[in-house]
């Protein structure tokens, strides 16, 4: 019976169409299916690429993932502040020391915001910076190379949350703590929170031709959590913005005890006054223990450096440098437009979202209108700043990002929905549901002066049933809205790596044409490098035993190794001779206790291999190199400890 | 990258259908109304809380519904639009004004909020009745208020060994997969400001 009837419906809708031919009377409907508008704008035909990179926080992956917009491919996940075996990263005795801190090796964190290096507060696409969160690091990736560049930790620092964000020329990368501790670290009864933690807001400096950071200085501010913050741009430029929670200064149950003030604070730091304060002598240096961790790319190594003092700044000592916002309802989101007018407060416990103007905060400090204090740090009247508020009808604003229109977008976490709106008149033009729960949010260039605004991406946290389940565990999803009309639309759905806590995107004209193609092998300056096949070798140094090895399609040299013993420290230094685009060589051996390598062309990495049982034991790559990629392979011959068998090496003997 | 695919996209749909239906003028592309409106009926019908029944522990939603008891609230919440509100991640406090204490309000008033054009103060009342947040009614007594999702405040006071929300008693808990439910005795109102 059912076939029947969708027999019936199949032939009623063949004829349907048929009778839409030539009668100048189509229905409106009917050539949907070819037009499929949706599927057209995220389809990016094989062999043509993207028009935006977006490069996703990994979250608790601890990396940074770049995709493609709008379809939503992955590219790449670059290793920053985890171990990654899939390229050695952490693994390799050149990157080791990149994940060096004060608290030893920590091969691990939960990174969160990554923003993209700026020029007069355009997007300019040299570098793009993200935070460790939990063990407080900012690191420094190259956007040529796709790798991670620079490390430093941020000392008297703990969750580093409200980071890593710069200001308008790259002069700062800037991070802030979200926990408040003792400053100095030290032991203390935990109930005396109030009135002796302190919160620090790092002003980190990124040198204008290498991008190398050092910490200029630390403001050392009041007890308060430090959430989110956003340079000022434009007119405000100089400027930057944090957002507080917990001006309680709750040391417990911070669900409750830091809901209490009706209102919070933004803080806005003068940063253009601290810097010349410092410049002229100004702030406290304060003994320190932190790790600077760079890589050369010359050497391909990374040199890990503990640096010891830290130059740290009373906000009181200078007058007219810092001040409150009152912004109700523990802000999460801190942004800034694209002119630097206006300011937003997400409070994420809130329904509205407060809006504070540059321009009155400036007449408010002129007009020293100030509504009291909190630790000496003036106060403004919230009425003072308030440019407006978006009443919004959603639940749990978190942030919002601008288009190029004067359009701001909100995520609403607790009604699941993006918000478009109008900056100045604060109407709301549309609101679209997420799925589900959406956190952040991000417009390629939507928190710097020129957003490019064709799409707004939507940073789930829970997926639930938007794909196949794959178990209690699912990667969280995005959504891609098509914004270039009045009215978002909902154009796809795609899975993320990790917990994208915020992403930045750019276009793709900006970077893919100095994306980095190989390494030159004769820039290639690691010590143990191995410029030419004929420069292999094999060198013992006591128990240590130095391989120099050549990779080539598609044999290793030397590819039969001999005289190495149990208890021997084998150092695997192996040199892709490649120079082509794309062919990197792998490397493994039997029972190695760490990862493989990856070695990209023109680059020199090591691996250590600790031989614990005699036999002959293979090598071989892990790229699928050419053809031959499976004749690509050795033996390594491990002697007993006591054996005198001297060191030999070959290759075709 | 993109002028690139549409004209493609245009070319092949303009072929495709001059094979398969000879039409000369026809093959245009135009927006498709009738396509975007059944989206639209598709997307109202999605979120949370229509996800199917997946075992896990009930939502403060699902609570509601299966309540004899709450019939009218439930009600309130579909006519206020505010399904998808109650079944995020929360956590979610809910006081669930039981039918009684509905019927308890001024005759004419439910009635009143249930209409179209009042739906937006059904939703500030409804939402003055859900804290972000979940607290056992023991634990409720630390508090002297709570932040509201309508963004006031309801006041929380400690008579005897009862604990009272806005002036409503607390008659029992159902804690819920996204929060707790606390039934009350009483409609709480939005104080007027």
């Amino acid at each position: 019976m059912k076939k029947h009837i969708y027999l019936v419906m199949g032939l009623f809708g063949f004829a349907a169409l048929f009778t839409g031919c030539g009668n100048g009377n189509q229905g409106k409907g009917s050539s949907g299916a070819l037009n499929s508008s949706n599927a057209e704008k995220v389809y990016v035909a094989p062999g043509e690429h993207d028009e935006f990179y977006a490069f996703m926080s990994g979250g608790y992956s601890g990396n940074l993932t770049v995709y493609g917009l709008p379809s939503g491919r992955m590219f790449k996940e670059i290793p920053v502040f985890s171990q990654f075996p899939t390229s050695g990263y952490g693994y390799s005795e050149e990157t080791k020391p990149m994940l060096n801190t004060s608290h030893g090796f920590v091969p691990w964190d939960d990174s969160h915001h990554p923003d993209i290096s700026q020029t007069n507060g355009e997007l300019d696409g040299r570098w793009i910076f993200i935070n460790g969160n939990n063990t407080p690091r900012i690191a420094r990736i190259s956007l040529t190379t796709f790798e991670t560049e620079e490390i430093i930790e941020v000392p008297n620092s703990a969750g580093n949350h409200s980071s890593s964000f710069v200001t308008e020329n790259s002069e700062y990368v800037v991070a802030g703590t979200r926990f408040s501790v003792p400053i100095p670290q030290r032991d203390m009864p935990i109930k005396e929170y109030k009135g002796n933690f302190q919160g620090a807001l790092s002003f980190i400096s990124v040198d204008p031709e290498h991008g190398h950071m050092d910490i200029k200085f630390q403001i050392i501010m009041p007890g308060f959590n430090y959430d989110l913050s956003h340079p000022g741009r434009g007119k405000s430029h100089g400027w930057f913005f944090f957002t507080t929670y917990n001006t309680e200064e709750a040391s417990t149950l911070q669900e409750v005890n830091s809901s209490q003030n009706d209102k919070d604070f933004i803080a806005a730091i003068n940063w253009k006054k601290v810097e010349e304060y410092v410049n002229n002598g100004g702030g406290t240096k304060m003994a320190a223990n932190y790790a600077h961790n760079v890589y050369d790319e010359s050497t391909h190594t990374a040199t890990s450096t503990m640096k010891k003092e830290v130059l740290t700044v009373n906000p009181i000592d200078i007058p007219g440098a810092v001040f409150f916002l009152p912004t109700p309802k523990s802000p999460h989101g801190c942004d800034v437009d694209p002119t630097g007018q206006y300011i937003i407060g997400n409070g994420k416990l809130s329904a509205d979202l407060t809006i504070h103007s540059f321009d009155n905060m400036i007449a408010a400090i002129e007009g020293k209108k100030f509504d009291g204090e909190a630790y000496g740090i003036p106060i403004l009247k919230f009425e003072d700043v308030l440019a407006g508020t978006v009443k919004s009808g959603g639940l749990g604003p978190l942030h919002t990002e601008f288009d190029a229109e004067g359009n701001a977008y909100t995520t609403f976490f607790i009604s699941s929905e993006v918000v478009k709106w109008k900056l100045g008149t604060w109407e709301v033009i549309d609101r679209k549901p997420t799925y589900y729960s959406v956190g952040h949010l991000m417009i390629p260039g939507g928190n710097s002066r020129k957003p490019f605004g064709k799409y707004v991406v939507a940073l789930n946290k829970i997926t639930k049933d938007r794909y196949l389940p794959v178990g209690p565990e699912m990667e969280h999803s995005a959504q891609i809205y098509d914004i270039s009309g009045e009215k978002m639309e909902l154009l796809y759905d795609f899975p993320t790596h990790g917990e994208p806590h915020y992403a930045a995107g750019i276009p793709a004209e900006l970077l893919a044409p100095k994306s980095t193609k190989f390494y030159k092998l004769s820039d290639n300056k690691h010590p143990y490098a191995t410029l030419g096949a004929a420069d292999s070798k094999v060198v013992r140094d006591g128990k240590d035993v130095h391989i120099y090895m050549s990779t080539i399609r598609s044999h290793f040299t030397p590819d039969n190794i001999e005289g190495v013993k149990v208890g021997d420290k084998v150092y695997f230094h192996v040199t892709n001779q490649e120079q082509d685009f794309d062919v990197p060589h792998g490397f493994a051996v039997i029972g190695a206790n760490t990862s493989e390598l990856l070695v990209m062309p023109g680059q020199t990495k090591t691996i250590i291999w600790e031989p614990k049982k005699v036999g002959v034991w293979p090598f071989y790559c892990t790229d699928f190199c050419s053809a031959l990629h499976q004749e690509m392979q050795g033996y390594i011959r491990v002697s007993p400890a006591n054996s005198n068998i001297d060191l030999s090496w070959s290759l075709g003997e | 990258m993109f002028p690139t695919i549409n004209l493609k996209l245009m070319v092949l749909s303009f072929l495709m259908l001059g094979v398969l239906f000879s039409c000369k003028n026809e093959a245009k592309t135009e927006t498709t109304p009738t396509q975007q409106k059944a989206g639209t009926e598709e997307v109202q019908k999605q979120g949370q809380a229509f996800i199917k029944e997946d075992g896990s522990t009930p939502n403060v939603l699902q609570i509601a519904i299966g309540s004899p008891d709450h019939t009218t609230l439930v009600a309130a919440v579909q006519a206020a639009e505010l399904e998808n509100v109650l079944v995020n991640a929360g956590p979610l406090m809910v006081f669930a004004p039981t039918n009684e204490a509905f019927a308890a309000l001024p005759e004419g008033t439910v009635e009143d909020l249930l209409k179209p054009e009042n739906k937006d103060a059904l939703a500030n009342i409804l939402k003055y009745h859900v804290t972000a947040g979940n607290y056992s009614k023991e634990f409720l007594m630390k508090f002297k208020k709570l932040g509201q999702a309508n963004d006031q405040s309801v006041t929380v006071e400690v008579v005897g060994d009862e604990v009272l929300v806005g002036g409503a008693k607390i008659l029992a808990s159902v804690p819920a997969g996204n929060g707790i439910v606390h039934v009350v005795d009483k409609v709480m109102l939005p104080p007027t400001e």
